[in-house]
């Protein structure tokens, strides 16, 4: 009790101060949720290698494609199913990533019927260089995939460079993707 | 009227529309081949995360993703892995999130700590608060009380 007029008007500040230090808690939590693809997870696979997997093409259920078989050049997987909605969304964006012909794109058709998606692709259009069949969703698993659409980004060396969930815009494939593909070196 | 639209605005906002989905498809149920496997799955279900609904376990939630890991987390048990070895293949897929129970690490130091460090420095406020009050003398005794 050496100086009561100096401790009594820190005690007098005390709460507005707190509340301060509350409020900006507030808005800083306000401010990290803007991102819409907040929920997105951050994959662990990002930089690891893509895991091997043996798969049939859509509509060749014979025709076994192993991950090996698509080492050495880099390729986009797009992850899709004819139930999903956000796939019907992004289709335009991927047909339109397709035809630039930078890469293959190569469809994960995941837990669909085969005729479903046969008809799908039929109705929309098919932008896959080639279209993998997980009908039980093994495969899917091992990627880390959690729901469609996702797209992965694989590298020559069969590295997993980039991951986008979600439906792919113009946006992404413009901020996100291109300048991946120009560090890649494709042409 | 009021009460069928309010109702109609409560689902609404139960299930918000979302662009990701999820296939429908079987829910055929799990067997298992004894009791200490069925206790076994559903202790390791229940502590680990939907990483599509994202706040139920694999335990409760009813998306087809989360069926699916049921079926690899029981699969991966009859091939003889431990329940450490079954959380970290989907921690190297999925990530720490699937973890309802994180593990203790740099990272997640202030979010196992961080209750103690505020209940300590709680302490230490109400304990300097209390001694300021204490006066510097006893009290003398008071002869007028008559309890």
């Amino acid at each position: 009790m050496s100086a009561p007029g100096s401790r009594s008007a820190r005690a007098r500040w005390l709460p507005l101060i707190v509340f301060g230090a509350i409020l900006s808690l507030l808005a800083a939590g306000v401010w990290l949720s803007r991102d819409p693809d907040r929920n997105a997870l951050p994959s662990p696979l990002i930089g690891k290698p893509a895991p091997a997997f043996v798969l049939p093409v859509l509509g060749e259920p014979e025709r076994l494609v192993s991950g090996d078989d698509l080492r050495g050049a880099p390729y986009l997987l797009n992850v899709w199913g004819s139930w999903c909605p956000g796939c019907r969304e992004e289709h335009a964006v991927i047909e339109a990533f397709a035809r630039t012909q930078r890469l293959p794109v190569i469809g994960f058709n995941w837990k669909d019927e085969p005729e479903d998606a046969t008809r799908w692709l039929a109705q929309f259009g098919n932008p896959y260089a080639l279209v993998l069949a997980d009908y039980d969703g093994r495969a899917a698993i091992d990627w880390g995939i959690y729901g469609a659409p996702e797209t992965f980004l694989v590298d020559g060396d069969g590295i997993i460079v980039w991951k986008h969930v979600g439906p792919m815009t113009d946006d992404v494939v413009g901020g996100q993707l291109l300048p991946r593909l120009d560090r890649l070196g494709t042409r | 009227m009021i009460r069928a639209l309010l109702l109609a605005i409560l689902i609404g906002l139960a299930w918000p529309p979302d662009a990701r989905a999820q296939a429908t498809g079987d829910a055929t149920p799990l067997h298992f081949e004894s009791a200490s496997e069925e206790r076994r799955f559903h202790r390791m279900v229940a502590e680990l995360r939907c990483v599509m609904c994202q706040n139920q376990s694999l335990a409760d939630s009813n998306a087809q993703i989360a069926q699916d890991l049921r079926r690899e987390v029981l699969e991966l048990m009859r091939q003889g892995m431990d329940d450490t070895a079954i959380k970290s293949h989907l921690v190297a897929r999925y990530g720490a999130f699937v973890l309802y129970r994180p593990q203790v690490g740099p990272a997640t130091w202030l979010l196992w700590f961080g209750p103690l460090v505020l209940l300590g420095a709680g302490g230490v406020v109400i304990w300097r608060v209390v001694a300021s009050r204490r006066p510097d003398r006893p009290l003398p005794p008071d002869d007028t009380e008559t309890w």
